[in-house]
């Protein structure tokens, strides 16, 4: 299966992906984001996803962890805030309850 | 523990250890599963950690780069000449089992360019070709950390679901059967015990006459 790749972000942070070929959606808050992820969920294979959309959806992405695609993933628009550390650290306590990779 | 509700029966007996044998063999099987998906979880968690690290450090250095090539462009170029890509990437999507749990699998696919960079070189600074560039090389990587990081959140969640099957057998499955066939045990014992009293009561009183 062929699957494509997009981009949800805000302002010039995704335009940068948009030369190197992957499909932009600008989303300006997370109520845009979340209207976007839901039309092009079904499209998309691969979603990028910028953190600070990211963070207020953190219960609606859960949706997508039921099955292997969609894979929507946070990234960092200019320096990161720690949110894509967050969710694996988050997956690693329910998983294991215990820190083997953090130790903070 | 409470125990079932049955009645102290031979049959109710048999059928009790029937089902206290699989119980026991089910546990057993759901711990060894639970233990080898820890351990591949642990292997991938690690990935995802390094994987994530780099491509936070990797980009944000592109968007840096970027937003410089932005501030010495006029923005109306800008938008004319990132606006038309002449490049789609695309995924090779599949799937593989992970401990019986689906994970995807990506491959990226791209499309040759014919000279590289989606406009002509007098429109844009070469900053701009520089972050683009590199925006392009970060890709795979990037597409590896959105398998890896998927692959941790499902393999998570089935680990969860396991260790609450394991614990129902462990700690109330189980010691509900060994208590339910310890109370009919005991009660058919007991049983046993009256009719032979009986027997040597009736016995002694038939002697006596």
């Amino acid at each position: 299966m062929t699957g494509k790749m997009a981009i949800v972000g805000n302002g010039d942070s995704i335009m940068v992906f948009k030369a190197a070929g992957v499909a932009t959606f600008p989303a300006e808050d997370d109520k845009k984001a979340r209207d976007v992820l839901r039309k092009i969920a079904k499209e998309y294979q691969i979603i990028f996803l910028t953190e600070e959309l990211a963070r207020p959806l953190t219960e609606f992405l859960k949706r997508f962890d039921e099955a292997p695609y969609p894979v929507v993933v946070s990234i960092p628009s200019g320096s990161s805030d720690g949110y894509g550390m967050e969710v694996l650290k988050n997956a690693m306590e329910r998983a294991l309850g215990v820190d083997i990779l953090f130790h903070q | 523990m409470a125990r079932l509700n049955v009645n102290p029966t031979r049959m109710e007996l048999k059928k009790l250890k029937g089902r206290l044998a699989t119980a026991v063999r089910g546990h057993k099987l759901l711990k060894d599963k639970s233990d080898e998906m820890i351990r591949r979880f642990t292997i991938i968690l690690r990935d995802a950690k390094r994987l994530r690290e780099e491509v936070e450090a990797e980009l944000s250095d592109v968007l840096k780069q970027f937003s410089i090539a932005r501030s010495i462009t006029p923005s109306f170029e800008a938008e004319t000449a990132f606006s038309m890509p002449s490049v789609a990437v695309q995924a090779e999507c599949s799937t593989e089992s992970v401990m019986g749990v689906d994970v995807p699998k990506v491959e990226l696919i791209r499309e040759k360019r014919a000279d590289g960079l989606p406009y002509a070189f007098s429109e844009i600074t070469g900053e701009a070709d520089y972050s683009v560039q590199k925006a392009s090389d970060l890709l795979p990587k990037m597409v590896a950390l959105a398998k890896t990081e998927k692959a941790v959140r499902m393999l998570a969640e089935e680990i969860e679901r396991n260790k609450r099957r394991v614990n129902a057998l462990e700690y109330v499955m189980i010691p509900q059967l060994q208590e339910t066939i310890k109370y009919i045990k005991d009660k058919l014992d007991e049983n046993e015990r009256a009719a032979v009293v009986r027997l040597m009561k009736v016995k002694g009183k038939a002697q006596a006459e």
